[in-house]
């Protein structure tokens, strides 16, 4: 007993020792940022350093390996060039392996131990939601490339995004459904573990009442789910015209794959989740047909922007042709470059107040943030033909 | 009344993957009264090495000759790799208490989920279709190819399964060490060539499911052993943990019910009711379904 008490009287005074020093440092780091800040800001030659998190591993990776990556050119294509205010980027990415829970970590540490003037990410909108407290907390700005729900904007006024947002992608899927594929009864089929999913459905249910259509049943699954059959069964007996899917490759290839098995023919349509090449090797070709999606940006797509960094991609990575994730990865590190030339500094307060007033042309098209720091764009439904996706169309906003 | 058929096949569908599982810790039970927690991740190596036997080693596949080949390659590594978890881990362990070797099972678990993110890969990759696919349609209900594929093999392994245990010397010699370990070793039976062997066949089943998973939801990664491991163990609880039968029975109770729950809109609460009826069945038949009361010697 005695042995014990000491043990616990040890150790409550090493937790305090760790939290007095903790205390301490941070008030030490405080005092000593401060000024550091305003004087180092912009004459100095060092780098300037740009956190991004990723899922380069993981359920999610083809997102977070094609985001990177396009961000990475767009990096290389101004350091090459001489870097902005006569400084380099130095871009520092750390994987979340796809993981809820992992981002909050990355971003702390970006902005604590590595100490950056701004972070780029994430795809998945749920990621972004957990990263962006944390900026805006800290005041650091955040560019997420492609996460499309909502409610990563509304977390605060450091937090940017370059793409469109799901009100207007559920929006243009509900009028594609409506007029394109004649449908009149359809059936959601969402990922209730993910913000972008349930976001996505919602905005779909309510444009696709609004243009006349009826939602007559709605079937419901989680990240990491292997059998849909149950579900699709149920869904098979509604008898719908359409069936929304609005979630991300892994799960929507093994979907359409088993709801063919059981001898579902109707169309099968969700977001830019659905972009990326395992989709084809999940589901296989045939499977796919009859498919669509909706996402930002296509390689056929044919302005001089896009062409340029198309010929850039396959240049630096062997060949491979880029998505719209890559687009928006490339875009979003362009909007803090851009940001950085009009601030004429690093100081986030003025990043921030120059990201505000975005307005230039990406690959994905001319962006320009409204009040809500979200950008209104056109979108393209792509659909798979003999084993490979297709450009249909252009919607404009 | 076709949608309950289709349902009806689903669920004995995916309760016959759970059976294959769900026996290799039934058996291991059996034998060592100790719950083999690395048995869900061998179900995932069995689906890996199809995926290397197709994509690396050059397997013919596509027809029904090669996805027999490609089966009968995963079970016999399996049944390699969980004779050799035996020696290393569990062996050296032999006579302490079982908290001990549970532990080291939970480790074993994690030590291959980790190599396998390492060796593997942590992205998910997809895994070819093994057999010619073709459906089938019966007024509304549509069967696939792969469906029947299941229930054969599963069908014919338990057959297999029930000869060897009953039907055999060595299967004689397993059900002696699983009824008195001491007993059977003072009769002349070799213990450790039983326990071996028991891993073997069980570990066996594991990668069998493994590949008809694969099969059946062709994107397979390291973690992927988790939930249906956890699927399977609760239904050889279910029917009464160390029975046979009943871990077969258990495992088509679990499959049908998530199957059923998850078509009527309720998919959320799937594994919550198939857990929360492991719980029920638990408080009114302690020792499972099938399994029969022992009182502990003290």
């Amino acid at each position: 007993m005695k042995i014990s008490a000491t043990h616990a009287t040890r150790w409550k005074s090493l937790l305090k020792d760790i939290g007095l020093t903790t205390t301490l440092s941070a008030i030490l780091l405080t005092v000593g940022c401060k000024p550091a800040d305003e004087t180092t800001g912009d004459p100095s030659s060092e780098p300037i350093k740009v956190g991004e998190y990723a899922s380069l591993t993981g359920s999610e990776a083809a997102f977070g390996q094609s985001s990177h990556k396009g961000t990475q050119l767009a990096i290389d294509e101004v350091n090459a060039a001489g870097g902005v205010l006569g400084r380099q980027i130095e871009l520092i990415t750390e994987d979340n392996q796809s993981k809820a829970g992992e981002s909050t970590t990355i971003v702390k540490k970006f902005i604590n131990r590595d100490k950056v003037v701004a972070v780029l990410g994430e795809v998945a909108s749920s990621r972004s939601l957990e990263g962006a407290p944390v900026c805006q907390a800290a005041g650091i700005p955040m560019i997420s490339p492609s996460s499309t729900n909502p409610k990563v904007t509304e977390t605060g006024d450091y937090i940017f995004r370059v793409c469109f947002i799901d009100p207007f992608q559920g929006k243009l899927l509900a009028e594609f459904a409506a007029k394109t594929l004649k449908a009149k009864k359809a059936v959601i089929l969402s990922d209730v573990s993910s913000a972008y999913s349930v976001g996505l459905a919602e905005f779909f249910r309510e444009s696709f009442k609004a243009a006349g259509g009826e939602i007559i049943a709605e079937q419901r699954y989680a990240s990491r789910d292997k059998d849909f059959k149950a579900q699709l069964t149920a869904i098979k007996a509604a008898n719908p015209d359409a069936i929304c899917v609005p979630g991300y490759y892994t799960e929507v290839g093994l979907i359409v794959k088993q709801a063919r098995e059981l001898g579902i023919t109707v169309p099968i349509f969700g977001g830019d989740g659905w972009e990326a090449p395992q989709l084809i090797e999940i589901a296989g070709g045939a499977a796919l047909k009859n498919t669509f999606y909706s996402t930002h940006f296509s390689p056929a797509q044919d302005t001089p922007m896009a062409k340029k960094f198309v010929e850039a991609f396959k240049a630096k990575y062997n060949g491979e042709v880029p998505d719209a994730m890559a687009a928006l990865g490339y875009d979003s590190a362009l909007a803090l470059i851009e940001a950085i030339k009009k601030a004429g500094s690093t100081e986030p307060a003025r990043l921030r107040d120059a990201l505000k007033t975005t307005d230039f042309t990406g690959v994905t098209g001319h962006t320009k943030l409204d009040e809500k720091r979200d950008a209104t764009k056109p979108a393209v439904i792509i659909t798979t033909e003999n084993g490979a996706f297709k450009f249909l169309q252009t919607v404009e906003p | 009344m076709s949608e309950f058929l289709q349902q009806l096949l689903n669920g004995i569908n995916l309760g016959a993957i759970y059976a294959l599982i769900a026996l290799g810790y039934t058996m291991v039970y059996g034998v060592l009264r100790f719950i083999n927690f690395a048995h869900s991740d061998v179900f995932m190596v069995g689906a890996f090495v199809g995926f290397y036997a197709t994509q690396r080693w050059g397997f013919p596949f596509g027809t029904i000759g090669g996805g027999l080949l490609v089966l009968i390659t995963a079970m016999g590594l399996c049944a390699g790799l969980g004779m050799l978890i035996e020696k290393l881990a569990y062996k050296p362990l032999r006579g302490r208490s079982t908290l001990t070797v549970l532990i080291t099972a939970i480790g074993v678990s994690l030590l291959l989920q980790n190599t396998g993110q390492k060796v593997f890969g942590a992205n998910p990759k997809a895994f070819p279709a093994l057999f010619p696919i073709t459906q089938f349609h019966f007024g509304g209900l549509t069967v696939s190819s792969n469906q029947i594929i299941v229930l054969v093999v599963t069908v014919i392994l338990l057959a297999a399964l029930w000869w060897v245990v009953h039907r055999t010397k060595i299967g004689t010699a397993m059900r002696a060490v699983s009824f008195n370990a001491t007993a059977a070793s003072l009769v002349g039976i070799n213990n450790n060539a039983v326990i071996s062997f028991t891993f073997a066949i069980g570990s066996a089943l594991a990668g069998a499911g493994g590949i008809l998973y694969a099969m059946n939801y062709p994107s397979i990664d390291p973690l992927m052993g988790t939930l249906p491991g956890l699927k399977a163990f609760v239904a050889a609880v279910l029917g009464g943990i160390g029975n046979l039968p009943g871990a077969a029975l258990g495992a088509m109770i679990i499959g049908l019910v998530e199957t059923f729950v998850a078509g009527t809109g309720l998919s959320t609460f799937r594994d919550a009711i198939a857990f929360a009826i492991l719980i029920l069945i638990l408080l009114f038949r302690p020792a499972g379904l099938l399994g029969t009361m022992k009182t502990e010697k003290v």
